[in-house]
């Protein structure tokens, strides 16, 4: 499956944009992401090990808060997108 | 959806004129640009989101504006801040505002704040508006705003940017998703770059900004699709706009229902007192650009290590050994821990951090930059490009 890489996350994953990872759960496809690209781990989970609260993962178009979470089960042509909450307009 | 706002009486002559091409559509027509004129919106920060978005809601003839910012116009503001011009730097941002949105549309009532957006004034300025609109740059004012929309029964209309991507969403309506309910807590601090560190394509507040006038006409009028429980997603360089959908979350400390948010909060403390990169003062082992100067002037034996990246090198540079900060875990072996080393990036922000990593690794005489190179160019070397 494919997993979207926002703009501020991508100097860990090598400045790529989408980076394809094998899968059956959204749990297996971050872990093979991070595996991939250690440096993007701070970034997903904090030191317990859980996804951090400002870090949205949507399985195609929702939330997988309101799926099956990490749990939830994933296709080869499904898109994995990572929303990271961004502050910027004023300044 | 049903419109917020309740019609006025009449348009005069002039404006029937100027609003033409919005009286002869029927999605507009007289009745909503009667709703438009009637119309309150606040924009919070007169910037890089809030500049399309007031010129093109004062154009489009919103009666009252409000305004809160508390800045003053900088050269480096210009690049995308259309409400300002050159003239106006050094300018209180409000003021050149207020002059632009007049150019424009002298029928618009400005109404301007000047002040930051705190937790003590922001339920009296909003209950004078129909709708807010969001245009800070920093994690503890976006929360604040948030909050005090559900407060106040008022919509949110929401932007946000970095680099080359934007989101944009309506949220603390009725039905609708609040701030909170997509993300919770905001990013420890310095996860996140601002867009001082981080940079912004100057026309990418443009497009957001002008979704999020957009959202606010909408709302005004009545009619459409609001992104009330949408957040869209803007990618410039591939210019991709996706959509997500997001949900009213039952356990939202704001919205939820049962809610832990009955006032406004410290927002600083929530987040971690960092909004913009702040120069780090007083801290041991931080040396001043006026030290620096002293210390080289005199001969002294110091190592210049520039933690930022290679492209703002090429900008202005002190000569410095450059070790981008993501890359100095890699790279650190090829430094020499018995000089002593003055560490330095664009404010001071990433240089702090690279020397606590520093002092970790057993590098004992280690100074950072007060207010980076930036700091140079203002004190010491005024030849300096800033940027």
């Amino acid at each position: 499956m494919k997993i979207l890489i926002p703009t501020p996350l991508r100097p860990y994953a090598a400045g790529q944009s989408a980076i394809e990872v094998p899968a059956s759960t959204v749990g297996e496809a971050v872990q093979a992401l991070i595996t991939s690209h250690p440096e993007l781990r701070k970034h997903l989970y904090n030191d317990q090990g859980t996804l951090r609260a400002f870090v949205n993962l949507y399985l195609n178009e929702d939330d997988i808060r309101y799926l099956q979470q990490e749990k939830t089960p994933v296709a080869a042509g499904d898109t994995l997108s990572i929303i990271p909450s961004i502050a910027g307009g004023r300044g | 959806m049903a419109s917020l706002v309740e019609q006025p009486t009449a348009l005069s002559n002039d404006e029937i004129l100027r609003y033409s091409r919005h009286l002869i559509m029927p999605e507009v027509g007289m009745e909503g640009q009667l709703r438009l004129k009637q119309a309150r919106v606040l924009c919070v920060g007169a910037g890089g989101l809030g500049s399309p978005l007031a010129l093109y809601l004062a154009a489009a003839g919103v009666g009252t504006l409000g305004i809160v910012d508390f800045d003053v116009v900088d050269f480096s503001n210009l690049q995308r801040q259309i409400l300002h011009s050159t003239a106006d730097v050094g300018r209180k941002k409000l003021d050149s505002a207020a002059e632009s949105i007049t150019g424009i549309n002298p029928n618009v009532d400005v109404r301007k704040f000047e002040t930051r957006l705190t937790s003590d004034n922001a339920l009296e300025i909003f209950r004078e508006f129909d709708i807010i609109v969001d245009g800070t740059d920093n994690f503890a004012t976006r929360y604040l705003v948030n909050d005090a929309c559900v407060l106040t029964g008022k919509p949110n209309v929401y932007g946000s940017i970095f680099r080359f991507e934007g989101q944009a969403s309506v949220f603390a309506t009725k039905q609708g998703p609040c701030y909170r309910c997509l993300y919770p807590e905001p990013p420890p601090p310095g996860l996140v770059p601002s867009c001082a560190e981080g940079g912004v394509l100057g026309i990418l507040p443009g497009l957001v900004g002008i979704i999020q006038a957009t959202e606010a006409i909408k709302l005004i009028l009545g009619s459409g699709e609001p992104l009330i429980g949408r957040l869209l997603l803007v990618d410039a360089l591939g210019m991709r706009f996706r959509e997500l959908k997001l949900r009213k979350n039952p356990d939202c400390p704001a919205c939820g229902t049962n809610r832990t948010i009955t006032k406004l909060i410290d927002y600083e403390q929530f987040c971690g007192i960092r909004g913009e990169e702040k120069p780090a003062t007083g801290k041991l082992g931080d040396m001043t650009p006026e030290e620096l100067k002293q210390r080289l002037d005199r001969g002294d034996d110091l190592f210049i290590l520039d933690v930022r990246d290679p492209h703002e090198y090429q900008i202005c540079n002190l000569g410095g050994h450059l070790i981008p900060l993501k890359e100095l875990p890699q790279r650190v072996g090829e430094l020499d821990a018995a000089r002593e080393m003055v560490v330095h990036c664009k404010l001071g922000g990433r240089s702090a951090k690279a020397v606590d990593f520093l002092k970790q690794q057993g590098f004992s005489n280690v100074h950072n930059l007060v207010g980076g190179i930036n700091a140079w160019a203002d004190r010491v070397d005024p030849k300096m490009p800033k940027y």
